[in-house]
Protein backbone atom coordinates (compact mmCIF):
# COMPACT_ATOMS: atom_id res chain seq x y z
CA UNK A 1 0.00 0.00 0.00
CA UNK A 2 2.64 2.50 1.07
CA UNK A 3 4.88 1.48 -1.77
CA UNK A 4 2.04 1.96 -4.24
CA UNK A 5 1.32 5.34 -2.69
CA UNK A 6 4.90 6.46 -3.08
CA UNK A 7 5.14 5.18 -6.61
CA UNK A 8 2.06 7.16 -7.55
CA UNK A 9 3.84 10.14 -6.08
CA UNK A 10 6.44 9.93 -8.79
CA UNK A 11 5.47 12.51 -11.42
CA UNK A 12 6.55 10.33 -14.32
CA UNK A 13 4.44 7.35 -13.28
CA UNK A 14 1.52 9.57 -12.43
CA UNK A 15 1.68 11.21 -15.86
CA UNK A 16 1.47 7.87 -17.66
CA UNK A 17 -1.18 6.30 -15.45
CA UNK A 18 -3.40 9.39 -15.29
CA UNK A 19 -3.72 9.54 -19.08
CA UNK A 20 -5.03 5.99 -19.40
CA UNK A 21 -7.27 6.09 -16.33
CA UNK A 22 -8.74 9.44 -17.36
CA UNK A 23 -9.92 8.13 -20.73
CA UNK A 24 -11.53 5.06 -19.16
CA UNK A 25 -13.30 7.20 -16.55
CA UNK A 26 -14.56 9.58 -19.21
CA UNK A 27 -16.17 6.74 -21.16
CA UNK A 28 -17.76 5.36 -17.98
CA UNK A 29 -19.06 8.84 -17.06
CA UNK A 30 -20.62 9.32 -20.51
CA UNK A 31 -22.43 5.96 -20.35
CA UNK A 32 -23.67 6.56 -16.80
CA UNK A 33 -24.80 10.10 -17.60
CA UNK A 34 -26.71 8.93 -20.68
CA UNK A 35 -28.47 6.23 -18.64
CA UNK A 36 -29.04 8.57 -15.69
CA UNK A 37 -30.51 11.33 -17.87
CA UNK A 38 -32.79 8.88 -19.67
CA UNK A 39 -34.09 7.31 -16.47
CA UNK A 40 -34.21 10.65 -14.67
CA UNK A 41 -35.91 12.77 -17.33
CA UNK A 42 -37.99 10.19 -19.21
CA UNK A 43 -38.48 6.96 -17.36
CA UNK A 44 -38.82 7.98 -13.70
CA UNK A 45 -42.19 9.01 -12.23
CA UNK A 46 -43.18 12.52 -11.20
CA UNK A 47 -43.23 13.21 -7.47
CA UNK A 48 -46.45 12.92 -5.42
CA UNK A 49 -46.05 16.50 -4.21
CA UNK A 50 -43.67 18.28 -6.49
CA UNK A 51 -44.78 16.87 -9.84
CA UNK A 52 -42.34 17.18 -12.71
CA UNK A 53 -40.17 19.77 -10.94
CA UNK A 54 -38.62 16.94 -8.96
CA UNK A 55 -36.44 16.14 -11.99
CA UNK A 56 -34.18 19.08 -11.12
CA UNK A 57 -33.06 16.82 -8.28
CA UNK A 58 -31.15 14.55 -10.68
CA UNK A 59 -28.71 17.39 -11.37
CA UNK A 60 -28.97 19.41 -8.18
CA UNK A 61 -28.33 16.68 -5.63
CA UNK A 62 -25.31 15.05 -7.36
CA UNK A 63 -23.83 18.52 -7.95
CA UNK A 64 -24.22 19.38 -4.27
CA UNK A 65 -22.67 16.07 -3.23
CA UNK A 66 -19.75 16.68 -5.59
CA UNK A 67 -19.20 20.19 -4.26
CA UNK A 68 -18.48 18.68 -0.83
CA UNK A 69 -16.74 15.52 -2.05
CA UNK A 70 -14.28 17.49 -4.18
CA UNK A 71 -13.60 19.80 -1.26
CA UNK A 72 -12.68 16.80 0.87
CA UNK A 73 -10.37 15.59 -1.90
CA UNK A 74 -8.70 19.01 -2.04
CA UNK A 75 -8.34 18.98 1.74
CA UNK A 76 -6.96 15.42 1.87
CA UNK A 77 -4.46 16.23 -0.89
CA UNK A 78 -3.51 19.37 1.01
CA UNK A 79 -2.77 17.31 4.11
CA UNK A 80 -0.49 15.09 2.02
CA UNK A 81 1.19 18.23 0.64
CA UNK A 82 1.80 19.68 4.09
CA UNK A 83 3.00 16.50 5.76
CA UNK A 84 4.72 14.49 3.02
CA UNK A 85 5.46 17.28 0.49
CA UNK A 86 4.33 15.16 -2.45
CA UNK A 87 4.09 17.33 -5.56
CA UNK A 88 1.57 15.16 -7.36
CA UNK A 89 -0.88 15.62 -4.48
CA UNK A 90 -0.49 19.37 -4.88
CA UNK A 91 -1.16 19.14 -8.60
CA UNK A 92 -4.28 17.08 -7.91
CA UNK A 93 -5.61 19.56 -5.35
CA UNK A 94 -4.92 22.46 -7.68
CA UNK A 95 -6.60 20.65 -10.58
CA UNK A 96 -9.66 19.78 -8.46
CA UNK A 97 -10.46 23.20 -6.98
CA UNK A 98 -11.99 24.89 -10.05
CA UNK A 99 -14.07 21.78 -10.79
CA UNK A 100 -15.35 21.83 -7.22
CA UNK A 101 -16.17 25.53 -7.54
CA UNK A 102 -18.17 24.85 -10.70
CA UNK A 103 -20.12 22.03 -9.07
CA UNK A 104 -20.87 24.33 -6.12
CA UNK A 105 -22.06 27.00 -8.54
CA UNK A 106 -24.20 24.42 -10.36
CA UNK A 107 -25.74 23.24 -7.08
CA UNK A 108 -26.58 26.83 -6.10
CA UNK A 109 -28.07 27.71 -9.49
CA UNK A 110 -30.15 24.54 -9.87
CA UNK A 111 -31.22 24.88 -6.25
CA UNK A 112 -32.39 28.40 -6.94
CA UNK A 113 -34.29 27.27 -10.05
CA UNK A 114 -35.91 24.54 -7.98
CA UNK A 115 -36.65 26.84 -5.04
CA UNK A 116 -38.75 29.29 -7.04
CA UNK A 117 -41.50 26.85 -8.13
CA UNK A 118 -41.44 24.74 -4.94
CA UNK A 119 -40.72 27.07 -2.05
CA UNK A 120 -41.81 30.26 -3.73
CA UNK A 121 -38.44 31.99 -3.54
CA UNK A 122 -35.15 31.98 -5.43
CA UNK A 123 -33.10 32.43 -2.32
CA UNK A 124 -33.37 32.45 1.44
CA UNK A 125 -30.58 33.05 3.93
CA UNK A 126 -31.07 29.79 5.74
CA UNK A 127 -28.17 27.79 7.15
CA UNK A 128 -27.95 25.26 4.30
CA UNK A 129 -27.96 27.78 1.45
CA UNK A 130 -25.64 30.18 3.22
CA UNK A 131 -23.06 27.55 4.15
CA UNK A 132 -23.05 26.24 0.57
CA UNK A 133 -22.45 29.80 -0.66
CA UNK A 134 -19.57 30.09 1.82
CA UNK A 135 -18.13 26.90 0.30
CA UNK A 136 -18.10 28.62 -3.09
CA UNK A 137 -16.23 31.58 -1.56
CA UNK A 138 -13.72 29.23 0.07
CA UNK A 139 -13.05 27.67 -3.34
CA UNK A 140 -12.58 31.17 -4.78
CA UNK A 141 -10.20 32.03 -1.96
CA UNK A 142 -8.19 28.87 -2.54
CA UNK A 143 -7.88 29.49 -6.27
CA UNK A 144 -7.07 33.19 -5.79
CA UNK A 145 -4.42 32.48 -3.15
CA UNK A 146 -2.71 29.96 -5.41
CA UNK A 147 -2.60 32.40 -8.28
CA UNK A 148 -1.45 35.28 -6.11
CA UNK A 149 1.81 33.59 -5.11
CA UNK A 150 4.50 33.21 -7.77
CA UNK A 151 6.71 30.66 -6.08
CA UNK A 152 5.10 27.18 -6.49
CA UNK A 153 6.25 25.69 -3.15
CA UNK A 154 4.97 28.64 -1.11
CA UNK A 155 1.75 28.80 -3.11
CA UNK A 156 1.14 25.09 -2.51
CA UNK A 157 1.67 25.33 1.25
CA UNK A 158 -0.33 28.52 1.76
CA UNK A 159 -3.25 27.18 -0.25
CA UNK A 160 -3.07 23.83 1.54
CA UNK A 161 -3.45 25.56 4.92
CA UNK A 162 -6.45 27.49 3.63
CA UNK A 163 -8.00 24.27 2.30
CA UNK A 164 -7.59 22.52 5.66
CA UNK A 165 -9.08 25.44 7.58
CA UNK A 166 -12.07 25.40 5.23
CA UNK A 167 -12.88 21.80 6.14
CA UNK A 168 -14.88 23.05 9.17
CA UNK A 169 -17.53 24.22 6.72
CA UNK A 170 -18.23 20.73 5.36
CA UNK A 171 -19.95 19.22 8.44
CA UNK A 172 -21.76 22.54 8.86
CA UNK A 173 -23.22 22.20 5.37
CA UNK A 174 -24.21 18.60 5.96
CA UNK A 175 -25.76 19.03 9.40
CA UNK A 176 -27.17 22.55 8.89
CA UNK A 177 -30.60 21.10 8.18
CA UNK A 178 -30.56 19.20 11.49
CA UNK A 179 -28.94 21.76 13.76
CA UNK A 180 -31.09 24.71 12.77
CA UNK A 181 -34.50 25.50 11.36
CA UNK A 182 -33.99 25.77 7.64
CA UNK A 183 -36.28 26.05 4.65
CA UNK A 184 -34.18 23.37 2.97
CA UNK A 185 -35.42 19.89 3.85
CA UNK A 186 -33.36 17.25 5.64
CA UNK A 187 -31.21 14.52 4.12
CA UNK A 188 -32.94 11.93 1.95
CA UNK A 189 -30.12 9.54 1.06
CA UNK A 190 -27.00 10.51 3.05
CA UNK A 191 -28.19 9.37 6.46
CA UNK A 192 -27.98 6.18 8.48
CA UNK A 193 -31.67 5.48 8.02
CA UNK A 194 -33.18 3.91 4.95
CA UNK A 195 -33.30 6.46 2.10
CA UNK A 196 -36.70 8.13 1.99
CA UNK A 197 -36.92 8.06 -1.77
CA UNK A 198 -38.69 5.56 -3.99
CA UNK A 199 -36.41 3.10 -5.78
CA UNK A 200 -37.56 4.29 -9.22
CA UNK A 201 -36.15 7.73 -8.36
CA UNK A 202 -33.15 6.56 -6.37
CA UNK A 203 -31.67 4.62 -9.31
CA UNK A 204 -31.40 7.59 -11.73
CA UNK A 205 -30.14 9.73 -8.85
CA UNK A 206 -27.32 7.32 -8.09
CA UNK A 207 -26.52 6.87 -11.80
CA UNK A 208 -26.12 10.63 -12.11
CA UNK A 209 -24.08 10.77 -8.90
CA UNK A 210 -21.60 8.22 -10.24
CA UNK A 211 -21.54 9.91 -13.66
CA UNK A 212 -20.59 13.21 -11.97
CA UNK A 213 -17.98 11.49 -9.83
CA UNK A 214 -16.30 9.76 -12.76
CA UNK A 215 -16.46 12.93 -14.83
CA UNK A 216 -14.77 14.85 -12.04
CA UNK A 217 -12.01 12.25 -11.64
CA UNK A 218 -11.43 12.13 -15.40
CA UNK A 219 -11.13 15.91 -15.72
CA UNK A 220 -9.10 16.31 -12.52
CA UNK A 221 -6.58 13.67 -13.61
CA UNK A 222 -6.26 15.32 -17.00
CA UNK A 223 -5.71 18.74 -15.48
CA UNK A 224 -3.32 17.41 -12.84
CA UNK A 225 -1.40 15.68 -15.61
CA UNK A 226 -0.75 18.89 -17.48
CA UNK A 227 0.14 20.69 -14.24
CA UNK A 228 2.71 17.96 -13.50
CA UNK A 229 4.09 18.24 -17.00
CA UNK A 230 4.43 22.01 -16.74
CA UNK A 231 6.13 21.81 -13.38
CA UNK A 232 8.52 19.08 -14.50
CA UNK A 233 9.30 20.67 -17.85
CA UNK A 234 13.01 20.91 -17.07
CA UNK A 235 13.36 17.29 -15.96
CA UNK A 236 14.92 14.50 -17.89
CA UNK A 237 11.87 12.29 -18.40
CA UNK A 238 9.88 15.10 -19.97
CA UNK A 239 12.65 16.02 -22.36
CA UNK A 240 13.13 12.41 -23.30
CA UNK A 241 9.41 11.94 -23.88
CA UNK A 242 9.40 14.75 -26.39
CA UNK A 243 12.50 13.48 -28.16
CA UNK A 244 14.87 16.07 -26.73
CA UNK A 245 18.32 15.24 -25.43
CA UNK A 246 18.88 14.96 -21.71
CA UNK B 1 6.92 8.35 8.24
CA UNK B 2 10.03 10.15 9.43
CA UNK B 3 10.03 12.26 12.64
CA UNK B 4 9.71 15.50 10.71
CA UNK B 5 6.58 14.32 8.94
CA UNK B 6 5.19 13.01 12.21
CA UNK B 7 5.72 16.43 13.82
CA UNK B 8 3.93 18.18 10.97
CA UNK B 9 1.01 15.78 11.28
CA UNK B 10 0.79 16.38 15.04
CA UNK B 11 0.86 20.16 14.58
CA UNK B 12 -1.86 20.04 11.94
CA UNK B 13 -3.94 17.77 14.17
CA UNK B 14 -3.59 20.13 17.15
CA UNK B 15 -4.37 23.27 15.19
CA UNK B 16 -7.29 21.50 13.54
CA UNK B 17 -8.75 20.44 16.88
CA UNK B 18 -8.45 23.95 18.30
CA UNK B 19 -10.04 25.43 15.19
CA UNK B 20 -12.94 22.97 15.29
CA UNK B 21 -13.51 23.75 18.96
CA UNK B 22 -13.48 27.50 18.27
CA UNK B 23 -15.98 27.16 15.42
CA UNK B 24 -18.21 24.92 17.54
CA UNK B 25 -18.27 27.58 20.28
CA UNK B 26 -19.14 30.31 17.80
CA UNK B 27 -21.96 28.24 16.33
CA UNK B 28 -23.38 27.43 19.74
CA UNK B 29 -23.26 31.12 20.64
CA UNK B 30 -25.04 32.02 17.41
CA UNK B 31 -27.52 29.15 17.71
CA UNK B 32 -30.67 31.25 17.81
CA UNK B 33 -29.59 33.69 15.12
CA UNK B 34 -28.87 31.02 12.55
CA UNK B 35 -32.40 29.63 12.61
CA UNK B 36 -34.29 30.67 9.51
CA UNK B 37 -37.59 30.77 11.38
CA UNK B 38 -39.23 30.52 14.80
CA UNK B 39 -41.78 27.88 15.76
CA UNK B 40 -45.32 28.73 16.91
CA UNK B 41 -44.23 27.61 20.42
CA UNK B 42 -41.45 30.22 20.40
CA UNK B 43 -44.03 32.91 19.63
CA UNK B 44 -46.62 31.75 22.16
CA UNK B 45 -44.00 31.40 24.88
CA UNK B 46 -42.56 34.82 24.06
CA UNK B 47 -39.15 33.52 22.99
CA UNK B 48 -39.42 35.18 19.59
CA UNK B 49 -38.79 38.93 19.12
CA UNK B 50 -42.38 39.65 18.08
CA UNK B 51 -41.89 43.42 17.91
CA UNK B 52 -40.08 43.20 14.57
CA UNK B 53 -40.27 41.29 11.27
CA UNK B 54 -39.61 37.60 11.72
CA UNK B 55 -40.32 34.24 10.16
CA UNK B 56 -42.48 31.56 11.66
CA UNK B 57 -42.55 27.98 10.39
CA UNK B 58 -44.87 25.05 11.04
CA UNK B 59 -47.55 22.82 9.60
CA UNK B 60 -50.83 24.20 8.25
CA UNK B 61 -53.58 22.86 10.50
CA UNK B 62 -56.09 20.76 8.55
CA UNK B 63 -59.45 22.48 8.23
CA UNK B 64 -58.15 25.86 9.35
CA UNK B 65 -57.66 27.47 5.93
CA UNK B 66 -60.21 30.24 5.31
CA UNK B 67 -60.16 32.05 1.99
CA UNK B 68 -61.90 35.37 1.37
CA UNK B 69 -63.93 34.87 -1.85
CA UNK B 70 -63.64 38.58 -2.76
CA UNK B 71 -59.85 38.90 -2.58
CA UNK B 72 -56.61 37.01 -2.26
CA UNK B 73 -56.82 37.14 1.52
CA UNK B 74 -56.32 33.86 3.28
CA UNK B 75 -56.03 32.85 6.91
CA UNK B 76 -54.83 29.63 8.48
CA UNK B 77 -53.43 28.17 11.68
CA UNK B 78 -49.82 27.11 11.92
CA UNK B 79 -48.79 24.46 14.41
CA UNK B 80 -45.66 22.72 15.63
CA UNK B 81 -47.62 20.08 17.49
CA UNK B 82 -47.60 21.96 20.78
CA UNK B 83 -48.90 25.46 20.01
CA UNK B 84 -50.74 27.26 17.24
CA UNK B 85 -50.49 30.69 15.67
CA UNK B 86 -53.08 32.28 13.40
CA UNK B 87 -51.57 33.59 10.16
CA UNK B 88 -53.16 35.94 7.65
CA UNK B 89 -51.78 36.57 4.19
CA UNK B 90 -52.83 38.44 1.10
CA UNK B 91 -51.24 37.21 -2.10
CA UNK B 92 -50.49 34.17 -4.18
CA UNK B 93 -49.59 31.07 -2.20
CA UNK B 94 -46.91 28.68 -3.49
CA UNK B 95 -48.07 25.56 -5.33
CA UNK B 96 -47.11 23.27 -2.49
CA UNK B 97 -49.31 25.13 0.00
CA UNK B 98 -51.96 22.80 1.38
CA UNK B 99 -53.34 21.58 4.67
CA UNK B 100 -50.81 19.55 6.59
CA UNK B 101 -47.94 21.07 4.58
CA UNK B 102 -44.92 22.64 6.26
CA UNK B 103 -44.64 26.34 5.43
CA UNK B 104 -42.55 29.33 6.48
CA UNK B 105 -44.23 32.74 6.71
CA UNK B 106 -42.45 36.07 6.98
CA UNK B 107 -44.15 39.05 8.58
CA UNK B 108 -44.93 40.35 12.06
CA UNK B 109 -47.34 39.89 14.94
CA UNK B 110 -50.24 42.34 15.13
CA UNK B 111 -52.88 41.90 17.83
CA UNK B 112 -52.14 38.22 18.35
CA UNK B 113 -52.31 37.40 14.65
CA UNK B 114 -49.28 36.88 12.45
CA UNK B 115 -49.62 39.11 9.39
CA UNK B 116 -47.47 37.55 6.70
CA UNK B 117 -46.14 39.39 3.68
CA UNK B 118 -44.45 36.31 2.24
CA UNK B 119 -45.37 32.63 2.48
CA UNK B 120 -42.87 29.95 1.47
CA UNK B 121 -43.57 26.24 1.22
CA UNK B 122 -41.22 23.78 2.85
CA UNK B 123 -41.14 20.34 1.31
CA UNK B 124 -39.99 17.23 3.11
CA UNK B 125 -37.22 14.83 2.25
CA UNK B 126 -39.54 12.11 0.91
CA UNK B 127 -39.74 11.44 -2.79
CA UNK B 128 -42.13 8.94 -4.34
CA UNK B 129 -44.45 8.52 -7.30
CA UNK B 130 -48.11 9.61 -6.82
CA UNK B 131 -49.35 6.00 -7.15
CA UNK B 132 -47.33 4.98 -4.13
CA UNK B 133 -48.87 7.79 -2.08
CA UNK B 134 -52.35 6.75 -3.26
CA UNK B 135 -51.69 3.17 -2.25
CA UNK B 136 -50.41 4.30 1.13
CA UNK B 137 -53.47 6.48 1.71
CA UNK B 138 -55.78 3.65 0.76
CA UNK B 139 -53.99 1.19 2.99
CA UNK B 140 -54.12 3.65 5.85
CA UNK B 141 -57.83 4.24 5.39
CA UNK B 142 -58.50 0.54 5.57
CA UNK B 143 -56.24 0.42 8.57
CA UNK B 144 -54.51 -2.61 7.16
CA UNK B 145 -50.80 -2.08 7.07
CA UNK B 146 -48.39 -0.05 9.06
CA UNK B 147 -45.21 -1.94 8.40
CA UNK B 148 -45.37 -1.42 4.62
CA UNK B 149 -45.30 2.36 5.00
CA UNK B 150 -42.52 4.31 3.44
CA UNK B 151 -40.70 6.43 6.03
CA UNK B 152 -43.24 9.16 5.52
CA UNK B 153 -44.76 11.49 8.01
CA UNK B 154 -42.32 11.57 10.89
CA UNK B 155 -39.82 13.66 8.98
CA UNK B 156 -42.37 16.14 7.77
CA UNK B 157 -42.43 18.27 10.88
Amino acid sequence: MWQWFHRLGSPQRFYRLAGTVSTALMVAAAILAAAGLYYGLVDSPADYQQGESVRIMYVHVPAAWMSMFIYMVVAASSLVVLVWRIKVADAFARASAPIGAWFTFLALVTGSLWGKPMWGTWWIWDARLTSELILLFIYFGYIALRNAIEEPETAARAAAILALVGVVNIPIIHYSVEWWNTLHQGATVTKFDKPSIHLSMLIPLLLMAFAFKFYYLAIALRRARSLVLEREKGSRWVREMFGGTA
Amino acid sequence: MNPKQKNRLIIIGLVGTLLAAAVALVLVALQENINAFYSPSDIVKGKAPIDRTLRVGGLVVAGSVKRDPQSLKVGFDLTDGAHQVRVTFSGILPDLFREGQGIVAQGRMRAGVFEADEVLAKHDENYMPPEVQDALDKAQQQGVIDQLRMPHGEGAQ
